[in-house]
């Protein structure tokens, strides 16, 4: 007879925390094999396509950096919302908010301000719009007890829905010939990319510095203080007095509002009008979950790891092309990786062990 | 197989860490015998009873029961050799009825109709040795006797014929221990065996026959209790003389630092639980609040501090009004808390040490100054607790849940008082305490006394509110029983029946009979 024994782990060690991490990674790679393996493919032919598109060539960099611009906004975010324990599923909504406040302020002043005051008012409105996003399940589960993950997952749909009524209706652009779409922003509106590159830097720095931001605010301030305590346990924060309402709403805000300028960046730096939603955003907004999750919740790790999920979006592009797979490929790839990184957190804080023989004979009362 | 006449664990050691939580432990015990273990908190006493339980396995050592040697690697191995385990929390569903918590434990419950075809079983059970329980009732609704006794079933109805318990007595009223030691004396006339774990001595000298005493994972004394007193256990136990009568010097009643009149709270049910409550607290006082937990001493604890509502009424501190002011506030305002349940309320498990050690005051300016934290000064202030409060820890900078209960309580209890508030309200500070943190925490109790503060004492321990306490009041139900006077021995006798809500007094009246 064979037995499983699971006990607590009772000191976990940074060592062992990465090499668990590396461990899952790997695990995951060898099920994302077979199902390549169910696709026809050869597996070490397909994983090394995905490697060597995002990060093997100049092209495929550059490309893996321009996707890892959103996912370190949103994925810091979330790090800062998930420590709280406030589930933020949301972040997909929160981005095309951002994006929508982003195109309007550019629509609307794009003749009349220099891009100097016009670029910053874009990103400013996109923050707004995107924690004002988050500010509604905030306050839902503050007040109403509404549980998060269901209320931030909805708003998703609402928000997307949202947008593909303005651009069919009311912001059809007058220069899409009737296809649904904003027109496209003035010059003054766009942002500037790398030459020969769809890096728009001025996202990508703004992103950086926010994460850093991020990074101070969770270590080093009150507010971080208060957050990490509620985090790991939510009745000494209410010994403590700390006040859940504001703090939940400070969370969320700035978890929304970082998504927001992913959105802003989206629009300004890449597609230059507001299109459908599935175009704005293929996803971010969940894949920033995984990015945040692997970065252990560290903001500054989110960066790494936004790097890394970007070359998976961008080397699952690569592998559609060059082998044909479809177009979920990579969804089923990051959704492998995510349950195996929470697999590995499992096996982190348990020791699990197999036990051998020991059969124990009845006892007949 | 056969019944347990004997069981012995030999040369049983067991290390987490490189650190022996029990080493070459012998001990044994024989049927219709009750074994007291007896130790501090960290002596191994329940790491020794987990590894008899089979919940953990030993890195040496042996079990044998009547000197064949057994293996036993879960509880299921443990429950087929016929010993079963009442632990200090209770493993119950409250949502269930006694009967389906029953069948759910019960390994021969059949899979159709459970509770209809063990119903017989269990009532006759409750029959032969007398226990008082509606199997039809739900859990929520029974006292904490009553489901520790539901918990007897369920490991007598399994076939144990040893039976461990571990603090049976900590959740009990004095009545309750009572029924409970009559139900174990029972069990023992009929060959049952029982091994209790406790550090209560007075325990040991009434309903054990033996006792073995372990201290920091050894054997350090056994004997029959014929053989010993109460003042020569807890020297084994401790390794040295234990204080029994703290010193306690009259002082002169200082000025008033909190008023309570006529409060109201409800409880998390939404039911009331504290129903018109009044009482003054004066510095150089304890006020000692007696009563079985379950009567409304949380919920005032919590709405004096501040985390509770309160429905109506009013709470003065010092001259200010703080009823239903935010905890922090509350505390600025010079009421500190030591929580109950320590690791649930008074700690963030996962965070530093030194983050603890400012759950209350990161707020404070000399911590952090508008945004921005101090970790300097957070962690000389963290030291000089860790060092004037006796806190054992090799380093500040470890996650406060790798400490002991002990250590636990000593950094809260430094962090409550070292900003010397006029009230400090401390719910069961020494609960489940050993016998050396129990007597730091009440001197330094008595220090605040002495200093000018005064303490709001919640304790369920009639030691520790006779030690401590200038004023008693007993909770039941919600209501003062009375508040007495620690002089008035002539009415303080009858406190366990005001705990059990049959006497009142009410000041100045005398004897009311309900």
């Amino acid at each position: 007879m064979i037995t499983i024994k699971v006990s607590d782990r009772q000191r976990i060690t940074t060592l062992r925390s990465i090499l668990t991490n590396i461990a899952s990674l790997f695990a995951a790679l060898i099920a994302v094999g077979v199902v390549f393996l169910v696709c026809g493919v050869n597996p070490f032919y397909a994983i090394a396509q995905i490697f060597s598109g995002s990060f093997g060539s100049i092209y495929g960099f550059k490309e893996t950096v321009t996707k890892a611009i959103p996912l370190i906004l949103i994925g810091g975010g979330l790090t800062l919302a998930f420590r709280a324990k406030f589930w933020n599923i949301g972040a997909e909504g929160q981005l095309l908010m951002g994006a929508l406040m982003g195109t309007w302020v550019g629509l609307a002043w794009g003749d009349s301000l220099p891009s100097f005051f016009l670029v910053p008012a874009m990103f400013a409105a996109g923050f707004a719009g995107g924690a004002m996003c988050g500010l509604i399940p905030a306050i839902l589960k503050i007040k109403f007890s509404i549980n998060e993950v269901i209320s931030t997952l909805m708003l998703n749909y609402i928000c997307a829905e949202f947008i593909t009524m303005l651009i069919v209706g009311p912001w059809k652009g007058k220069t899409r010939f009737g296809f649904p779409g904003t027109d496209n922003l003035p010059d003054t509106a766009l942002l500037n990319v790398i030459p020969g590159s769809r890096i728009h830097y001025a996202t990508l720095i703004l992103a950086i510095v926010s994460v850093v931001i991020l990074a101070v605010i969770v270590y080093r301030t009150r507010f971080g203080y208060e957050v990490r305590v509620i985090g790991e346990n939510p009745e000494a924060g209410r010994y403590a007095g700390i006040d859940f309402f504001r703090t939940s709403l400070v969370i969320m805000a700035i978890s929304g509002g970082l998504a927001g300028f992913a959105g802003v960046g989206e629009v300004a730096g890449i597609h230059q009008y507001l299109g459908y939603p599935a175009s704005v955003s293929s996803g971010y907004g969940f894949t920033a979950i995984i990015v945040a999750w692997l970065a252990k919740l560290n903001p500054l790790l989110s960066i790494i790891s936004a790097i890394f999920f970007a070359g998976i979006l961008v080397g699952g592009d690569a592998i559609q092309i060059s082998l044909g797979l479809p177009a979920a490929t990579v969804q089923i790839v990051n959704g492998i990786l995510l349950v195996f990184l929470i697999m590995g957190d499992y096996f982190l804080r348990n020791q699990v062990r197999l036990v051998f023989g020991n059969a124990v004979q009845r006892k007949s009362a | 197989m056969t019944k347990i006449q004997k069981l012995e664990m030999v040369n049983m050691s067991k290390s987490f860490q490189g650190f022996y939580a029990n080493r070459d432990i012998n001990l044994h015990v024989k049927s219709g015998e009750i074994l007291g273990l007896l130790g501090e908190n960290g002596a191994g006493k329940t790491t020794l009873m987990n590894i008899l339980y089979g919940l953990y396995q030993p890195d040496g050592g042996e079990i044998r029961i009547n000197d064949a040697p057994v293996r036993i690697t879960s509880p299921l191995d443990s429950i087929h050799h016929g010993i079963g385990m009442v632990h200090q929390h209770f493993m119950l569903i409250q949502n269930h009825s006694v009967i389906e918590n029953i069948a759910l434990g019960y390994e021969k419950t059949p899979f159709f109709f459970p509770k209809i075809r063990i119903r017989d079983k269990v009532v006759e059970f409750s029959r032969k040795f007398n226990f008082d329980i509606d199997p039809s009732r739900k859990v929520w609704q029974l006292s904490a006797g009553e489901q520790q006794r539901v918990e007897i079933i369920k490991a007598l109805l399994n076939g144990a014929d040893l039976l461990i318990l571990d603090e049976p007595t900590s959740v009990l009223t004095p009545q309750e221990i009572k029924e409970l030691f009559r139900i174990l004396n029972d069990m023992k006339s009929r060959g049952h065996m029982v091994i209790i774990i406790t550090h209560k001595l007075d325990e040991i000298m009434e309903i054990c026959d033996r006792v073995t005493v372990l201290q920091k994972g050894r054997v350090v004394g056994g004997a029959d209790k014929a053989n010993v007193d109460k003042r020569e256990l807890a020297r084994m136990m401790v390794g040295r003389d234990v204080l029994f009568n703290v010193n306690r010097e009259k002082l002169a009643k200082g000025e008033k630092v909190l008023s309570v009149s006529d409060l109201h709270v409800l409880g998390d049910k939404g039911l009331p639980a504290v129903k018109g409550v009044s009482f003054d607290v004066f510095a150089n006082e304890i006020f000692g609040i007696a009563g079985v937990s379950g009567n409304g001493q949380r919920e005032l604890a919590e709405a004096i501090t501040g985390i509770r509502r309160i429905s109506s009424g009013k709470v003065v501190a010092g001259s200010r009004n703080i009823t239903n002011l935010s905890p922090r506030k509350i505390y600025d305002h010079g009421v500190s808390h030591v929580p109950e349940e320590r690791i649930k309320f008074g700690i963030a498990p996962g965070l530093f040490l030194y983050d603890n050690a400012i759950l209350k005051q990161h707020h404070l300016d000399k911590f952090s100054k508008k945004i921005f934290l101090e970790y300097g000064r957070i962690k000389l202030h963290t030291r000089s607790l860790v060092e004037n409060y006796k806190v054992a820890t090799h380093s500040i900078d470890v996650e406060i849940k790798n400490l002991s209960g002990g250590n636990i309580q000593k950094l809260i209890l430094g962090r409550e008082i070292s900003e010397k508030p006029s009230l400090l309200v401390a719910s069961h500070p020494t609960y489940g305490l050993d016998v050396g943190a129990t007597e730091y925490l009440r001197e330094q109790l008595l220090l605040r006394r002495r200093e000018g503060g005064a303490v709001l004492l919640f304790s369920e321990d009639l030691e520790e509110i006779f030690e401590l306490c200038d004023r008693i009041a007993v909770m039941f139900q919600g209501r003062f029983m009375g508040i007495l006077d620690a002089s008035d021995k002539e009415r303080l006798k009858d406190i366990g029946l005001m705990m059990a809500g049959s006497v009142s007094y009410t000041p100045l009246q005398g004897a009311i009979d309900k």
